[in-house]
């Protein structure tokens, strides 16, 4: 599916709330929906067919409203949360297959977690918690409290990092900060994290892919820029038309590819549309080049491509992945 | 109709062997048991003679000092302290030294007793919804149940004494601390938990390193109150031969001195006093950590 390394896989997921979840299983199998089946056997449909490929050392983003399934997705990785049927691979080791003192080890060491309300143990000092500085949390705003989440996560060494909402409930410039600080410890740390949110602004921001989750179901799972440029359906297409095109479609998305060089500056691929806009405007007339990291030129952006591009597309039907 | 104005009730022949059988079937356990359940009982009852005498002999003032300590250990408060002192030199001016020291006695073993057995049976009792099904209407007939009336089978297998008086106050006293543990197990964030388990700890490390330390406030409510209803139970147990404060206030009952009844009364008011407020402190202390941290 991709060069790259592949360190957790989910398989065919589906998880039921309520009694008798074998009979419902099979109901969902054949394709009852959400709402007939919390009708006909009062079962709660959490997750329905959920297959996800998350890579090594990437941030995969997993986005959806309330109730979607997002948090119940995240909960199996760690088995918080125990499927009704289905696989997940760590590493090619079936977790589902692990005693309750494997899990515990499973958990202790390859795995830690960073929830929305912080989870903090209150009757423990910040050393305590983490092994700095002696405050206990109530004593700390909610930036700093999610530091030492954070900071608790990190502290086990584990190579996956579970964040569930884990900015969510800070306020805006702090929350800028927490992203651009995890953006940083990837950088320097490089580990598998699956970060939750309904922010697509965060998603896009910090996520080298994004799923998206709706009533339990994978509506997309993608290249951010995919996900901008190519809507799987119309439910995506409302999630993303207010977002601020120009400053996350990059120009790789738009380009047309060529390997000649055109008559305007050169630009990275990764720009993104407002700053080529800012290049472009001091002569429109001439299409800019474009050229990837390694310095090679891979295409041109004319400013029809710009306006096409601010365009919001149209859904693109049955295609999730990609 | 006589059915419908009268309550057809038993015969009055059969209802009376039927309270004989009862009674011949305890009496009967109770001569071929007594004894083994009285040697179960025999170290309980050394250690509890031996505490009392502890009491009673060391000189006064020492006596006094060691309480000033704990309550200094328990509320760090200087009115506590001070109030304490007073209150201790005043019960011995009025020369109810050795009754309050028997009391003080009892009732510390007493709360011990309550604490370890109660804390067991309600970290028992969070762990399983069926534990707790079980355990909560025994406690509710423990707690609403006349004392007068268990004193009764407790007497005829154990006779008049310590031992009997004590599990009197214990039976009365046990079901806060009980409750309380339950409640304060259960009523831990469970997000904490779930951060817990994210983190791979086992049963015991989330019992001991969190949910114990969270409910601690609760369950010393519990301790609180366990040890107020042990002070209350005090009158009642000296009627089957506890010593204390609640030997003369029978006797003042019984002889109509008010004067007699009231010094012993107040003095037990007093130890409940000093007892509510030093462990209170004690809790409010304990929870520094829910308000800014700071002592």
């Amino acid at each position: 599916m991709s060069k790259d390394d592949i360190l957790i896989k989910v398989n065919q997921l589906y998880k039921i709330f309520g009694d008798n979840t074998n009979e419902a299983l099979n109901l969902v199998k054949d394709g009852m929906g959400k709402d007939e089946l919390l009708e006909k056997c009062n079962c709660v449909l959490g997750l329905n067919k959920i297959n996800l490929d998350i890579r090594k050392a990437k941030i995969q983003v997993v986005m959806g409203l309330s109730g979607s399934g997002k948090s119940t997705l995240i909960r199996h990785l760690n088995r918080l949360i125990e499927p009704t049927s289905g696989e997940i691979l760590v590493n090619n080791q079936d977790i589902l297959s692990l005693s309750q003192k494997e899990l515990i080890q499973f958990r202790q060491n390859n795995m830690s977690m960073v929830f929305q309300k912080f989870a903090l143990f209150p009757h423990k000092t910040v050393l305590q918690n983490v092994g700095y500085e002696t405050y206990y949390p109530g004593q700390l705003s909610g930036g700093m409290q999610q530091r030492v989440g954070l900071a608790r996560a990190l502290a086990t060494d584990a190579e996956i990092l579970l964040m569930d909402e884990a900015f969510s409930a800070l306020d805006p410039l702090i929350r800028s900060e927490m992203q651009n600080i995890l953006l940083d410890l990837q950088n320097e740390l490089h580990k598998t994290i699956i970060f939750i949110t309904h922010d697509l602004d965060e998603a896009l921001k910090i996520g080298d892919r994004i799923a998206i989750l709706r009533d339990g179901s994978m509506v997309q799972d993608s290249d951010p820029q995919k996900i901008i440029m190519q809507p799987a359906d119309d439910y995506v297409s409302d999630f993303i038309k207010d977002i601020n095109r120009a400053r996350v479609i990059q120009a790789k998305s738009i380009m047309t590819p060529t390997n000649s060089k055109s008559t305007g500056p050169v630009v990275q691929e990764n720009m993104v549309l407002e700053d080529i806009l800012q290049i472009m405007s001091d002569s429109p007339s001439k299409p800019v080049t474009i050229e990837n990291t390694k310095g090679k030129i891979t295409g041109k952006i004319e400013m029809t491509n710009l306006i096409e591009g601010m365009k919001r597309p149209k859904s693109q039907g049955t295609n999730i992945t990609g | 109709m006589d059915w419908f104005f009268n309550f057809p009730s038993m015969e009055r022949n059969d209802l009376r062997e039927f309270k004989k059988s009862v009674d011949f079937t305890f009496t009967d356990f109770t001569r071929s048991y007594g004894a083994d359940i009285e040697g179960f009982f025999e170290p309980l009852l050394m250690f509890l003679v031996w505490f009392e005498k502890f009491f009673i002999n060391t000189p006064w003032p020492l006596i006094i000092l060691l309480i000033l300590v704990f309550a200094w250990f328990g509320s760090r408060s200087i009115s506590v302290l001070v109030g304490t002192l007073i209150s201790f030199l005043t019960i011995g001016y009025f020369g109810m030294w050795e009754d309050t020291m028997s009391t003080l006695a009892i009732i510390l073993v007493a709360t011990f007793l309550c604490i370890s057995i109660g804390i067991p049976m309600g970290i028992a009792m969070a762990r399983s919804n069926k534990v707790q099904a079980l355990i909560v209407p025994v406690l509710d007939v423990m707690q609403t149940i006349p004392s007068f009336v268990y004193l009764i089978p407790v007497v005829m297998l154990l006779g008049i004494g310590k031992v009997p008086g004590l599990i009197a106050v214990c039976i009365y006293a046990i079901p806060p601390i009980v409750r309380l543990t339950n409640l304060g197990i259960r009523l831990v964030d469970k997000d904490v938990l779930e951060a817990a388990d994210s983190f791979g700890a086992n049963y015991w490390q989330k019992l001991f390193g969190v949910q114990m330390p969270l409910a601690l406030p609760t369950i010393f409510a519990g301790v609180n109150q366990t040890i107020m209803m042990a002070l209350a139970m005090v009158v009642i147990a000296s009627m089957i031969g506890v010593k204390g404060l609640g030997l003369p206030v029978l006797r003042a009952i019984s002889n109509q001195y008010l004067a007699l009844g009231l010094m012993n009364g107040l003095a037990i008011v007093v130890l409940a006093i000093i007892f509510d407020r030093v462990t209170q402190k004690f809790g409010l202390r304990m929870q520094k950590y829910r308000n800014d941290g700071k002592d």
